[in-house]
């Protein structure tokens, strides 16, 4: 799985951090989301399909094989 | 549960089809939607792409591979006319009739509009297209009602050079939903950008020159915005025998009748966390309700209440807006941090010494999250 995020569409809901926390966090100043992990283990799979359903930006999209 | 149909191709009908795929579904998905485009979304619309920042291509939801992953029967163009919940029967405009066993109902809602002719609202794409074509230097632009749409667009039409006048009946905008102070904050901003806003009048027409108000002065106009709330898409429910006030009503766990659940705009649920039924339109509840309705349905006997702490986003001027909770009916707001004039502050909201919810203006988006924390924890009746 990579994760692919399109960093202008971000709202900075803080969605995907708190459903992703080991996958996603926010920068201080303006709250734009950070991939932390691009390329996240197999365990963190539902999470990070949960974060990207629910971000209300569509602003992550994730590259399944 | 073989055949599950949505009607309603947005925010909330997408994420439910979405998540019956991810939990297993493997029977039929069929994706009823009204409007022709892809489901696409709509915040940007009062925001960038009515600012002409971006193509239309931006708000696609999902990329075409995405629904083909998704193996959906998309029925794009395509209105729900009827219910027959006896039957199990989805009525469409031109007489095809879809069985179903599990029903969600995403049908969201509609601008309000004013008696007579003529004005824009800002719903759909197309919508916003046409506005966005008419508006420019020197166009007088009237916006009707300062809630959050009437606030972005006029931000917007101001940043485009338009001569802006927002009208608004209360006599402080968004009072109900974020408390006088904020919504004074609010007020003085657009006042700063030339908005020229005049608060406690009644727009009672509108004419081909503009608006008329309740005393009978004429406010001239090139182009009108409705901005005046929403109404439930609803109507192709009334001979269903489904419960409808102000929306689907619906349980806690998101249903209005067994193998029925309503998602998003169009829901009115209870929600045990605060106690009551609430319909919430804000971009990230469609999601999130679109999710649980999904679940509800497919797991029958592991449902989950649908207890969200809702939370919206405002873009108006330099200023975003962030809520977390339940604002509507709070009787104390608190500034909990920052200050009000510098347009950077937190605040509180309580109804009974109970916290509802906290908004947060200018401020990095961390340090809402305690609060939201807090929303949950308390102790709940
Ligand atoms: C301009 C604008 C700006 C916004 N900005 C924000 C924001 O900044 N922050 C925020 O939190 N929220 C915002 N929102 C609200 C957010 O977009 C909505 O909460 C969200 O779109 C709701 O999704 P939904 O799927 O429930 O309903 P909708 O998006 O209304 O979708 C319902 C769909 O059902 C279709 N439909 C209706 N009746 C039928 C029928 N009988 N048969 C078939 N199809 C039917 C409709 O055509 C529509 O496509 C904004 C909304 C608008 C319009
Ligand atoms: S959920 Fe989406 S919009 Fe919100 S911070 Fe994460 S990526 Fe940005």
């Amino acid at each position: 799985m990579r994760v692919e995020f399109d960093e202008p569409k971000c709202v900075a809901a803080g969605q995907c951090v708190m459903v992703a926390p080991d996958v996603f966090d926010q920068r201080d100043e303006d709250g734009v989301a950070i991939v932390l992990d691009a390329e996240p283990g197999p365990e963190l799979h539902d999470e990070v399909r949960e974060a990207a359903a629910v971000c209300p930006a569509a602003a992550i999209r994730l590259v399944e094989p | 549960m073989n055949r599950i149909v949505v009607v309603g191709a947005s925010a909330a009908g997408l994420a439910a089809a979405e998540t019956l795929r991810r939990e297993g579904h493997s029977g039929s998905v069929t994706l009823v939607g009204e409007e022709l485009d892809f489901p696409y979304d709509r915040p940007p619309l009062s925001k960038q792409i009515l600012a002409g920042e971006w193509e239309a291509e931006r708000l696609a939801l999902r990329t075409k591979e995405d629904f083909d992953r998704l193996d959906l029967d998309l029925r794009l163009g395509a209105v729900a006319v009827g219910l027959d919940p006896g039957a199990r029967l989805v009525r469409l405009a031109g007489g095809e009739q879809l069985g179903y066993d599990g029903l969600i109902v995403a049908t969201g809602v509609r601008p309000r509009r004013l008696p007579g002719r003529g004005g824009h609202v800002l719903r759909t794409l197309r919508d916003a297209v046409e506005l966005r074509k008419r508006l420019g230097p020197g166009r007088r632009l009237v916006v009707v009602g300062a809630g959050f749409l009437g606030a972005e667009v006029a931000a917007v039409a101001r940043g485009l050079g338009c001569e802006v006048t927002l009208l608004e009946p209360a006599p402080v905008p968004l009072a109900h939903a974020v408390g006088e102070q904020v919504g004074r904050v609010l007020s003085e901003a657009h006042r700063e950008h030339g908005v020229d806003l005049r608060t406690g009048v009644t727009v009672t027409g509108m004419t081909d020159f503009g608006v008329t108000l309740s005393g009978g002065e004429l406010v001239a106009a090139d182009e009108v915005l409705i901005a005046i709330g929403s109404v439930p898409n609803t109507e192709w429910l009334v001979d269903s025998g489904l419960p409808i006030d102000d929306g689907l009503v619906c349980d806690a766990f998101s249903a209005a009748a067994p193998q029925i659940y309503g998602a998003g705009d169009v829901a009115r649920w209870h929600n045990p966390r605060f106690g009551v039924s609430m319909r919430i339109e804000h971009r990230t509840n469609a999601a999130e309700q679109g999710m649980a309705a999904a679940r509800n349905l497919l797991h029958p006997d592991a449902r989950k209440p649908f207890t969200p702490v809702p939370y919206f986003w405002s873009d108006q001027y330099d200023m975003k807006i962030q809520a977390y909770g339940y604002l509507r009916g709070h009787d104390t707001v608190d500034i909990a941090e920052g200050d009000l004039a510098g347009r950077r502050f937190l605040a509180t909201y309580r109804k009974q010494g109970r916290l509802v919810g906290a908004l947060a203006v200018g401020l990095p988006p961390k340090a809402l999250r305690p609060w939201r924390q807090a929303l949950i924890t308390q102790e709940h009746q």
